[in-house]
């Protein structure tokens, strides 16, 4: 098995197989990370650029350190979404970067669909780092290494997704990849935040908190995000919180040994309780450690493919 | 001069005949002509179709102000390219068409070129900003026919009451663009299965509908004429019916790419299937052919909306909305005949003789004694690649570009003279 694609773009275009291969390639990397020395010089030499065109701290700085501790040259390159008012085009902001010769891009964009745009007129790998409302798939990775590591295999699972679908790529991604796995996926949010054409999900759709929670073998609650809904998604927080956040009382309706996932950045006391947050049955911290071995495997499959390197074995 | 046009199958919009058009001059003189008529110009046409000259109420030019998208000249030779010998512009120029001083401009720049003719669409509102009423006397004066804010939606009920009774003064209509900007949000594809699998935002059918339903009340109200653009969903088809069974003056038209396409088109994110309306469901695409079968629907229109390629080469949420149509109506429009929907008669009705009759142009819409000789020659079975070389648009945003259309315009002719013959293999 390997990776014979250009490109890391989103997860409803991988098969099964290649999402098992990522998530063996990433479990690998967890080793190094580790180590008191991490870093091994897989992709000395090679150039990634992290393009992001809206803003980030955590992923930009995951996927950083992934491309550090493989050796790779790694450079941040920050522009608005909407920098084509000033006159480049993002085509010619991406050829530009192209021709300094980069190895692998890292693209994050605040307009669904953009990254496979790019990917589309670049001969560079790309990896998408999130598209508008479209796609995370290094989250839905990370997600999936994390499950795999608690819970052995995730067919059969019962997962629980909670928040705002409607706007979330980390739903979308983590919807796609884990019915590909055989999990049984659940959603639950307010009618304001769920897709009104919500049968390509194909998941259980709840009507409250504690039938979403019922049985689950993991419940992952989604990040509101304030900053992308007008105010016309949820009256207030505090409301938000009582009716669709996490609370030990709901919690207790999983399965004794679920476990919580959040994609961070959490917001304590709206969708996740604080006490919860800090619980041992909350996997977040490993989540975001899994993040760097998913992404360093990403770039490892990438970063080598272009100039024809073996890439059949990760060790 | 006097031109033959030999063994023509002639399609009006109530019957088919064999026969031999002889032209004099601009009119059509003789429909049963001998075929050994003396004329200076003789066109075998082999027993192709002769219909009257395509009439498209609905099309952007982009001049003035725009003309890097396309212009008056190129956009009326795209037009004859695809058998239109008259179209409607809309108003959305910079500076909007909301004076009588850019109307005239308009029809003036049409006859220089003299190859097909202009009937601009006046704006409803001064500037196009949906609160003053424009000097549609004035307008209709110069020339305009009809009057539109299209592209965007009046959203005010009263002012677009009062259009339309001021309208009805000078026997004009007023054509609305049926949107509920708020609902349609920063929507920028229908709002189906497609947008959740996409991530992009959605656009309610009903953002349309609701529209449609306060102008055909507004109409209701006021006893105007009320025509509804570019109708997309089935729940508008219905509107409309109920309407027309309640004996309002409400009329449509579609697009053929409302009935050729649907939104699973969208999953590429190709920007070249962004347009407003956004493609429907397919169920919404069965609507219309529906609606074009049983004669709900009066007109189809192209919605010819050229943009660069600069604007369309962008991020999806980017990207202008709308495709360009003059050359692929005929062919698209040919679909509906070759799939046993519509007959050629229909055809005829709803590209031409409908048409000329809602802008109110007697002269035109009929292949007759006495007509404007507004006539094309069509081959159903011309199969060829939409390629740049054909396209005569500026502009290349067309879904259909590069892909093997079948149905062409062999020659069209206005006023007697052929202004354009199809030369590609």
């Amino acid at each position: 098995m390997s990776y014979k694609r250009k490109d890391l773009l989103g997860m409803i275009d991988l098969s099964k197989e290649e999402i098992n291969y990522l998530l063996d390639t990433a479990q690998t990397f967890c080793e190094i990370n580790e180590r008191d020395v991490k870093k091994v010089p897989t992709l000395k030499g090679r150039t990634v650029i992290n393009l992001f065109f809206e803003p980030s701290t955590r992923t930009r700085t995951s996927f950083e350190i992934a491309g550090k501790r493989l050796s790779a040259d790694t450079v941040n390159f920050s522009a608005s979404s909407s920098s084509t008012t000033k006159g480049e085009t993002l085509i010619d902001t991406v050829q530009n970067m192209e021709a300094m010769s980069s190895d692998v891009f890292v693209v994050r964009h605040a307009y669904s669909g953009s990254v496979k745009f790019i990917a589309e007129n670049t001969d560079v790998p790309v990896i998408n780092a999130g598209d508008g409302l479209n796609e995370h798939p290094t989250q839905a990775l990370l997600d999936l290494l994390t499950i795999r590591q608690n819970k052995g295999d995730i067919k059969g699972l019962e997962i629980a997704i909670v928040g705002d679908i409607t706007h979330s790529r980390v739903a979308r991604s983590d919807i796609w990849a884990m019915k590909k796995l055989g999990a049984n996926v659940r959603l639950f949010g307010p009618p304001t935040m769920l897709p009104k054409h919500i049968a390509p999900f194909d998941c259980q759709i709840c009507k409250t908190m504690e039938e979403a929670v019922e049985g689950a073998d993991v419940v992952m609650m989604l990040r509101i995000q304030r900053e992308r809904q007008g105010k016309l998604l949820l009256p207030s927080t505090r409301e938000y919180a009582r009716f669709f956040g996490l609370t030990n009382e709901k919690l207790n309706f999983a399965k004794k040994d679920a476990i919580v996932m959040h994609p961070g950045p959490i917001n304590r006391g709206v969708e996740l309780m604080t006490n919860i947050a800090d619980c041992n049955r909350a996997v977040i911290l490993p989540q975001v450690s899994n993040g760097v071995a998913v992404r360093m495997a990403a770039l490892y499959l990438l970063g080598l493919s272009k100039k024809g390197g073996n890439n059949e074995d990760a060790s | 001069m006097k031109t033959l046009l030999k063994n023509c199958k002639i399609v009006n919009h109530d019957k088919t005949i064999d026969g031999n058009i002889l032209i004099d001059g601009e009119t059509i003189a003789d429909v049963n002509a001998p075929a050994d008529t003396r004329a200076d110009k003789v066109i075998d046409c082999e027993g192709k179709y002769a219909m009257p000259g395509l009439i498209d109420l609905h099309v952007h030019l982009r001049d003035p102000g725009l003309e890097y998208k396309e212009d008056i000249i190129s956009g009326s030779k795209a037009a004859v390219a695809g058998g239109v010998t008259s179209i409607c512009p809309m108003a959305n120029t910079k500076p909007v068409n909301d004076n009588s001083t850019i109307t005239k401009y308009m029809i003036d720049k049409g006859k220089e070129l003299g190859i097909c003719d202009i009937f601009p669409i006046g704006a409803m509102t001064k500037k196009m900003e949906g609160e003053e009423l424009t000097e549609m006397g004035d307008m209709a004066g110069a020339g305009a026919i009809g009057f539109s804010d299209d592209g965007k939606p009046v959203c005010n009920a009263e002012v677009f009451r009062r259009a339309a009774e001021y309208a009805s003064q000078f026997d004009s209509f007023v054509i609305s663009h049926a949107e509920d900007k708020s609902l349609a949000g920063k929507g920028v594809i229908n709002d189906s299965e497609v947008a959740t699998i996409t991530g992009l935002r959605g656009i309610p059918a009903e953002s349309e509908e609701v529209m449609v339903a306060r102008d055909i009340l507004m109409s209701k109200l006021t006893g105007a004429h009320v025509h509804i653009c570019h109708i997309s969903t089935k729940g508008t088809l219905e509107l409309v019916r109920w309407a027309k069974a309640q004996g309002l003056n409400v009329t449509c038209e579609v697009t053929p790419h409302h009935f050729t396409l649907n939104d699973r088109e969208l999953l590429t994110y190709d920007t070249n299937y962004k347009m407003n309306p956004p493609l429907r469901t397919q169920e919404d695409v069965d609507a219309m052919i529906d609606g074009l079968v049983k004669g709900d629907i009066d007109c189809i229109v192209t919605d010819h909306a050229p943009h660069h390629i600069d604007e369309k080469n962008v991020e999806f949420d980017l990207a202008m909305f709308g495709i360009t149509g003059l050359q692929t109506m005929l062919p698209l429009s040919l679909d509906l005949v070759k799939n046993g929907n519509i007959s050629m008669n229909d055809l005829v009705r709803l590209t031409s003789y409908a048409p000329a009759n809602l802008i109110k142009k007697g002269d035109r819409g009929e292949i007759a004694v006495g007509k404007l000789a507004d006539i094309v020659i069509v081959d159903v079975d011309k199969e060829y690649t939409f390629d740049e070389e054909l396209n005569t648009s500026k502009s290349t945003n067309s879904p259909f570009l590069g892909k093997t259309l079948k149905g062409a315009a062999l020659y069209t002719i206005k006023n007697g003279n052929v202004v354009f013959e199809f030369t590609a293999k």
